[in-house]
């Protein structure tokens, strides 16, 4: 990454400033907003940091930095980041368990037919892909992951599900996700897993950071139920 | 020693300055609706600034005292008794064993705060008691639970109580229906007309409106953007959807979202904000980030200096 991809940086209120690196989504863009991401996480007087595909919000406390005081200390700490290390290198690859059962994939069967391909081939494709996880957020956990093989690519459902349940893997555009709580969600879903995706007592408290690599592997219906998965919910 | 819920009236949550830190995974920070009365509560009792209070939004809150106590009552007028006999906030009462507090219904704002001397006991997750129920986070369970009948909220008992009250031109004037808002993030994207009917406009404030944000109801405004890559959510931004009507996101907001935002309203302006009703009207009024620094630096002196 090159100095002329230094983000553009602009204050939003006397609390937060919007870091823009680019205004495109790309592989390139997500891995420098996760290193810097890292390295100004670990600064004093930085309250929150908000990673998403293009930027980086930044909440700062404003007894501890004035406008002026936290342009600079961004721009001294993305400046102090070896370019050399915007790499993969440190990537996390988080691998999913998922079954496709029709019984908790009620819409692969639309899916398979929106798509031109049998139910085989959907599971195939969506596991064979290796995902990105450009953003996290609508609900704590929920990650975007990009992309999905241009034959998958669905609509979302015209009327979303009030509730959708906890674990469902689905698929809207050109992206997938878990759903790490029972929301409202207008994605098609297409399996579940048994895993959690979210947990208070542990360390990341989510599985899914920006930035990691995600990858899907399907298991049989025995192989999800004796992993604790549940069937109910529809 | 507590004071045990009566009846815990419509919305009534254990709140402290927030849960920080985890917007990176999605989870947002929940925090008191009126920074101000909540950080003058806490200020009254001599507290620590963090310490949990109660945030108790339009009323119905009736509460009975097993020992003695000081308390404080700020923010809104929600013409609250003592032994049913009316107090007023902004300052402290004594409290003895058996004593009933009530908070009736707004007579001036929407939420008011109910601190305790030494903070209400309460476990935190993820090192904050803020309650946001959408998440099932925070409060007494820790699930996210609104305060209900018999719950105890539990106080050390205290007996040096002290009759403090806030300076009045320290309380916030919630009758000033000017909200401040900082230009910002896709300001430059709405046409000059629409930014100049934005700020002289009366907008309504919307029966849909919550924690998570305020919605208003006036003069549409549209961007030229179509939409935006979804992108972080400060406190207080505000985002303009489709139908041109403006959304203020405040404590219990999204992380990221891809709507075109008009710019950001203050703490201090987002607490105002919050103690209007459904049908209230209030205008924006454009400020710089200098002011805004300013404006918060001003009220955070007063509260030390009192302090």
């Amino acid at each position: 990454m090159s100095r002329e991809d230094f983000p553009n940086i602009e204050m939003v209120s006397n609390q937060a400033c919007l870091l823009t690196f680019n205004q495109v989504i790309s592989e390139a863009t997500s891995n420098y907003i996760a290193q810097v991401t890292q390295h100004l996480t670990k600064l004093a007087g930085i309250v929150d940091l908000v990673p998403s595909y293009t930027t980086l919000l930044v909440v700062f406390d404003d007894d501890h930095y004035d406008r002026f005081a936290i342009f600079k200390t961004i721009r001294q700490t993305i400046e102090a980041i070896d370019p050399n290390d915007f790499s993969v290198k440190d990537q996390r690859e988080v691998v999913i368990p998922v079954y496709y059962g029709k019984e908790v994939g009620p819409d692969i069967e639309n899916v398979a037919k929106h798509c031109h391909l049998s139910i085989d081939e959907i599971i195939q494709r969506h596991s064979e892909t290796t995902y990105r996880a450009y953003a996290i957020g609508f609900t704590p956990g929920f990650a975007f992951l990009g992309n999905t093989p241009d034959e998958l690519h669905v609509p979302r459902k015209t009327t979303p599900r009030l509730k959708v349940p906890i674990g469902s893997v689905a698929l809207a555009e050109n992206q997938t996700a878990v759903y790490p709580s029972v929301t409202p969600g207008g994605w098609q879903i297409i399996g579940r897993t048994p895993v959690n995706l979210i947990d208070w007592g542990s360390k990341n408290l989510a599985l899914i950071a920006m930035g990691d690599s995600v990858r899907f592997e399907p298991i049989s219906r025995d192989e999800f139920l004796v992993l604790g998965g549940q069937l109910d919910g529809f | 020693m507590a004071f045990k819920v009566i009846k815990p009236g419509l919305l009534a949550l254990i709140q402290d300055l927030g849960r920080h830190g985890h917007q990176s995974i999605g989870l947002t920070t929940g925090g008191p609706m009126d920074e101000v009365a909540f950080r003058w509560a806490n200020a009254l009792l001599d507290n620590d600034s963090n310490s949990p209070e109660i945030e108790i939004t339009f009323g119905m809150f009736i509460l009975e005292a097993q020992a003695d106590t000081s308390i404080a009552i700020t923010g809104a007028d929600l013409a609250a008794t003592l032994n049913e006999k009316s107090i007023t906030p902004w300052q402290t009462y004594a409290i003895k064993k058996g004593d009933v507090l009530a908070f009736h219904q707004p007579v001036w704002g929407l939420r008011a705060y109910l601190a305790v001397k030494g903070g209400f006991h309460c476990e935190p997750t993820l090192g904050s008691v803020a309650t946001v129920v959408r998440e099932k986070i925070g409060g007494l369970t820790g699930k996210g639970d609104k305060l209900q009948k018999g719950d105890l909220l539990a106080y050390q008992a205290f007996s040096g109580h002290e009759k403090r009250s806030v300076p009045r031109l320290a309380i916030p004037n919630y009758g000033n229906k000017e909200i401040p808002v900082i230009l910002g993030y896709q300001y430059q994207s709405f046409s000059s007309l629409d930014r100049a009917n934005f700020f002289s406009s009366d907008y309504t404030v919307s029966s849909n409106s919550d924690r998570m944000g305020y919605r208003l109801e006036g003069q549409e405004v549209h961007s030229d953007l179509k939409g935006i890559i979804s992108e972080g959510i400060a406190y207080g931004a505000i985002q303009v959807p489709k139908d041109g009507q403006p959304i203020v996101l405040l404590q219990d907001r999204q992380t990221i979202g891809g709507y075109p935002k008009m710019g950001c309203v203050t703490r201090v302006g987002g607490g105002i904000l919050a103690q209007q009703k459904p049908g209230d009207i209030i205008q924006f009024t454009p400020i710089t980030v200098d002011q805004a620094e300013r404006e918060r630096h001003l009220q955070m002196a007063r509260l030390t200096q009192w302090r």
